[in-house]
């Protein structure tokens, strides 16, 4: 963490319009000194103003989680599927299931750490009419988390899309799981391959995803589902959190910018032992997680990987980096499964 | 956009609540506080917080909700009124008034048959006037809690005199001395108490003093600004209470000489956290070995009928082990400390005089309830 006595003194008397502190902001980060598997940020937004009031703080953090960026930088979106070359070919054999995810939040709202009662359920009442104007593809239903039935439970539960009432203390001590379940629910499409998380740890977590390695097909369904949405929103004069420094305005520091996770399944269990695999990893820009989620460990070699940047690069990028890195990792694991070296396969940094 | 959202939209969900705060806070109280706040800026919603969170308990009906500071009690008394009467046997402190008496000395029979008591313990909680409770008070005034009340403690002497363990600061070796004296509290996992903020900036300036003795303790900076103990194995609930008496006043005495006093008021006796340990916030009890009585149908009454309750022996949200149970008052309010331990001891006298007739294969009598009830 970057705060210094200077910069906490000089914050420690300010608030957003809205009342959020510097303390509100850090909370999460005192009460959890660290985590074994990933360098937390220690902060949270409470709304789109934090991050211009609480520069001081944030700024070097954001710097420090993105690279470098810096506070004159500016953020390119790019959500046109048509530019990401490949992705429809990693080898199923591996790659288990792909992903794609993002965030977003509703301008004029304040955040989860920090949102009533109030707002959580206008946000959840206005994601509900925009959902309910998707079609084709992307015609589906909404669960409220309050609300469903036994069945609809256990349905979601057996298609790994029931969101739990947070128990990681990195989200509780942000005060995100206050008046659970009230206003919390999801919405998928009726082939189960878009989702909607309403009022977790965003105001909205966009999910593209299906069993196998069509990266390719996942992000055209993302890019197209997220524009068909965000338009309807617009529509009813709420549009998203965006700005050209910070791209995408999400709750985490680590969300800004595209907010995007692109990531597969994939069964590398000889390169996740190889003396080179965090490297790997490093220089593809790539990030591996349990398939637990951001804080479990990995089970039986069935590896996350997912693109570890989110602010300085467009969607597309991001995406191309998991496709590019993956086809090279599982490249890779079929080396090393004959035993043969993969010393000249190791790649640059990108 | 989101200041004008109308109050309807915000009153919480309590269809599933079991809780004081879910059967008081209706539609229209909620519509009336929710724009309030106390003076440090202490809302309706954080109050209620815990409540919404938690509908409720498998053993005991929580009170759901907590204060901030000491204004919560007044900016908020449309909903803690009758949550106060509720938990408190009727008490209503727009008209009554609460009684403090400390003096030990008017306390009789306070020695109970060791073959059944194992040991006998009293303990209050004080909060610091002038700076905010655990729920909502920040890093500094938590800091200031701890240093008034430690500069207070280091002034007893005799067999008060003691030492303070900062919980950031002792050693491995103090840490296992204090958990083999069963002394050391924990960070709270109840979701009753972190779902009202009370383990934020864990475990910064908490702490625990103890005599040398050991039989006379203080939390600081736990569910209150100080949780206040006198213990000590066995049946000697005279000695315990005279030493708790003896030792809160000692400690309000130095912290007086400082320009500090406690909260407390004469409506509502001493103000703590919770609303259910306002008046004396005093838990006097025993663990005690009631093998038959306790199988016998009519301990649930006789309980009720001598104004006690029971709780497992590792405290509030615990089930009993064995037949030793911790049995204590159920009042805190509306009674003084000497009535309300001499309530106690009354009352395991009787229960032990029960239990000796089980033995001897008498039949036993359920006591009358006290007059009023």
């Amino acid at each position: 963490m970057v705060l210094t006595k200077d910069i906490y003194n000089k914050l420690r008397g300010k608030s957003t319009p809205s009342g959020f502190t510097v303390d509100d902001i850090i909370q999460t980060g005192v009460d959890n000194p660290g985590h074994p598997f990933i360098m937390t940020v220690g902060c949270v937004a409470g709304d789109e103003e934090s991050y211009e009031v609480f520069k001081d703080l944030l700024d070097p953090i954001i710097s420090d989680r993105h690279s470098g960026y810096k506070p004159t930088d500016k953020h390119r979106t790019d959500l046109n599927f048509e530019n990401l070359k490949g992705g429809d070919d990693l080898d199923p054999a591996y790659v288990l299931s792909s992903r794609v995810r993002t965030g977003r939040s509703i301008k004029g709202f304040t955040l989860p750490p920090h949102n009533s009662r109030g707002e959580r359920r206008t946000i959840e009442k206005l994601s509900i009419e925009a959902l309910a104007t998707l079609s084709g593809e992307f015609k589906g239903k909404y669960y409220p988390l309050n609300g469903m039935t036994d069945k609809e439970q256990d349905q979601l539960i057996n298609d790994h899309f029931l969101f739990d009432k947070p128990v990681s203390p990195l989200l509780t001590c942000a005060g995100m799981a206050r008046d659970w379940p009230d206003a919390r629910g999801i919405w998928h499409n009726d082939a189960k391959t878009f989702l909607v998380w309403v009022n977790e740890e965003d105001h909205l977590r966009v999910i593209s995803m299906q069993q196998g390695g069509n990266m390719k097909e996942v992000f055209r369904r993302f890019c197209t589902g997220l524009l068909k949405i965000e338009e309807t929103f617009k529509k009813h004069n709420h549009g998203f959190m965006w700005n050209e420094h910070l791209g995408y305005v999400l709750t985490c520091p680590s969300n800004l910018g595209t907010g995007l996770r692109g990531g597969v399944h994939v069964k590398l269990p000889k390169l996740s032992t190889h003396a080179k695999f965090e490297e790997i990893l490093t220089r593809l820009r790539l990030q591996k997680r349990g398939t637990g989620g951001v804080d479990t460990a990995s089970v039986g070699g069935v590896f996350d990987i997912s693109n570890a940047d989110r602010l300085g690069s467009s969607e597309v990028d991001q995406v191309q980096m998991v496709v590019d890195g993956v086809k090279l990792m599982v490249a890779m694991e079929k080396k090393l499964e004959k035993s043969e070296s993969i010393d000249d396969m190791i790649p640059a940094q990108k | 956009t989101y200041w004008f959202l109308p109050h309807s939209t915000a009153y919480p969900d309590l269809r599933q609540h079991n809780n004081c705060m879910a059967s008081h806070l209706t539609p229209a109280i909620y519509a009336k506080l929710c724009d309030k706040s106390t003076p440090n800026g202490y809302t309706l919603d954080q109050a209620i917080q815990t409540g919404v969170d938690n509908p409720g308990h498998p053993f005991i009906k929580t009170v759901g909700m907590v204060a901030g500071d000491e204004e919560t009690y007044e900016v908020f008394a449309d909903l803690l009124d009758p949550i106060i009467r509720e938990r408190h046997n009727g008490y209503d402190c727009r008209t009554m008034t609460h009684p403090t008496d400390l003096d030990s000395s008017k306390l009789h029979s306070g020695r109970f048959d060791e073959r059944y008591v194992l040991s006998s313990r009293v303990r209050t909680g004080r909060s610091i006037r002038g700076l905010s409770l655990p729920p909502a008070c920040t890093r500094a005034e938590r800091r200031e809690v701890e240093r008034v009340t430690v500069d207070a403690l280091a002034g007893l002497s005799g067999d008060l005199a003691g030492k303070y363990y900062s919980l950031t600061q002792m050693t491995d070796a103090e840490q296992q001395q204090l958990i083999d004296d069963h002394f050391l509290f924990d960070k709270p996992v109840s979701p009753l108490l972190t779902c009202a903020g009370m383990a934020r900036d864990w475990p910064d300036a908490r702490g625990i003093w103890h005599n040398n003795e050991k039989t006379f303790l203080v939390w600081i900076n736990e569910e209150d600004h100080t949780r206040v103990i006198s213990m000590e194995k066995g049946g000697n609930m005279k000695r315990v209470f005279d030493r708790f008496c003896r030792g809160l006043k000692e400690v309000e005495r130095m912290i007086q000489e400082k320009g500090w006093e406690f909260m407390w008021n004469e409506k509502l006796g001493y103000i703590l956290t919770c609303p259910s340990n306002l008046g004396t916030g005093l838990r006097a009890g025993v663990h005690v070995n009631l093998p038959r009585l306790s199988k016998d149908p009519r301990f649930s009454k006789i309980l009720d009928n001598l104004r006690l309750q029971k709780r497992g022996t590792g405290g509030v949200d615990t089930a009993a082990v064995g037949s030793t149970f911790d049995i204590s008052n159920l009042d805190r309010l509306g009674q003084s400390e000497v009535q309300l331990v001499q309530t106690v001891v009354d009352g395991v006298n009787y229960l032990i005089e029960c239990e000796k007739k089980l033995e001897k294969g008498q039949d036993i009598k359920v006591p009358a309830p006290p007059k009023g009830n």
